[in-house]
């Protein structure tokens, strides 16, 4: 039996498709059995869902630290 | 101006931390309206620039991000302005696919953009909102997700790259999703 808090980072570890078979099935046992994880886990789904939607876009580090260089701000 | 000298302003700037705190964010703003990473980057760019130089009239009223949305939002503008300003260019384009079987007349007048203008507008908002709660969340949290979920990097290039166990990267991942759901509970997850 996991602990609650190795059922939610299998959660996180799903949403990105990377949990082994195993690992997956002894999340669902979990989660049909504890209601805070069943929880968590539609709500990590649903975040999964909102991240996608939103098209998200972001800067490399490395384009980060240019503009810093040419902000004047080496680090 | 006394009576303004004597009133502590609410907010100060720090361009130190611009870069790590609100480049993200003004990049989706910028893309969003731009169509155009390069460009966008530019134009963000610009924005500290100009952020930079004329720190001094910042009066400390609004947030320092809301500040440099306001400049962005100027350079956008003239963005615009700028390309519209060269002859000829400024004419509507239209472009007629003829890949469709259909009549020309239902694909041209039942407009398929016109439902997802509105998502547009909302993916904007919630894309923005999400960069927001990014920004709260602890540094190496906030970077393990970025490059986890936005660059869609693989679990070893980002273990290699921060030196960390793949299980530790996991960790780092759940807490950051764990306040990402916290901080768009309000407005976002409807359950």
């Amino acid at each position: 039996m996991i602990t609650c808090e190795e059922s939610k980072t299998i959660c996180s570890k799903n949403q990105y498709k990377e949990a082994s078979w195993s690992e997956r099935l002894s999340m669902w046992f979990h989660v049909l059995m504890c209601k805070t994880c069943f929880k968590f886990s539609r709500k990590n789904t649903k975040l999964t869902g909102l991240c996608n939607e939103a098209s998200l876009h972001a800067l490399t580090d490395n384009e980060k630290s240019q503009i810093k260089k040419k902000l004047g701000q080496d680090t | 101006m006394n009576q303004e000298e004597k009133i502590k302003p609410a907010h100060q700037l720090d361009p130190t931390v611009w870069v790590d705190q609100y480049a993200d964010y003004l990049y989706n703003y910028a893309i969003s309206r731009v169509n155009n990473e390069e460009l966008a980057k530019d134009l963000v760019q610009e924005t500290f620039f100009a952020g930079l130089n004329s720190a001094k009239n910042f009066k400390g009223t609004a947030s320092e991000r809301t500040w440099l949305v306001a400049i962005l939002k100027r350079k956008v503008i003239d963005h615009y302005r700028k390309r519209n300003s060269k002859k000829g260019k400024a004419e509507v384009r239209m472009s007629y696919n003829n890949e469709g079987d259909g009549s020309w007349l239902e694909e041209q007048i039942a407009d398929p953009l016109s439902k997802s203008e509105n998502d547009g507008i909302e993916n904007e908002e919630l894309g923005l909102a999400i960069h927001e709660c990014i920004s709260k969340l602890p540094a190496k949290q906030a970077e393990v997700f970025t490059m986890k979920t936005i660059h869609g990097m693989s679990t070893e290039d980002i273990c290699n790259e921060l030196s960390i166990n793949p299980s530790n990267l996991w960790v780092l991942v759940f807490r950051a999703r764990t306040s990402l759901m916290d901080c768009l509970n309000e407005n976002w997850f409807a359950i």
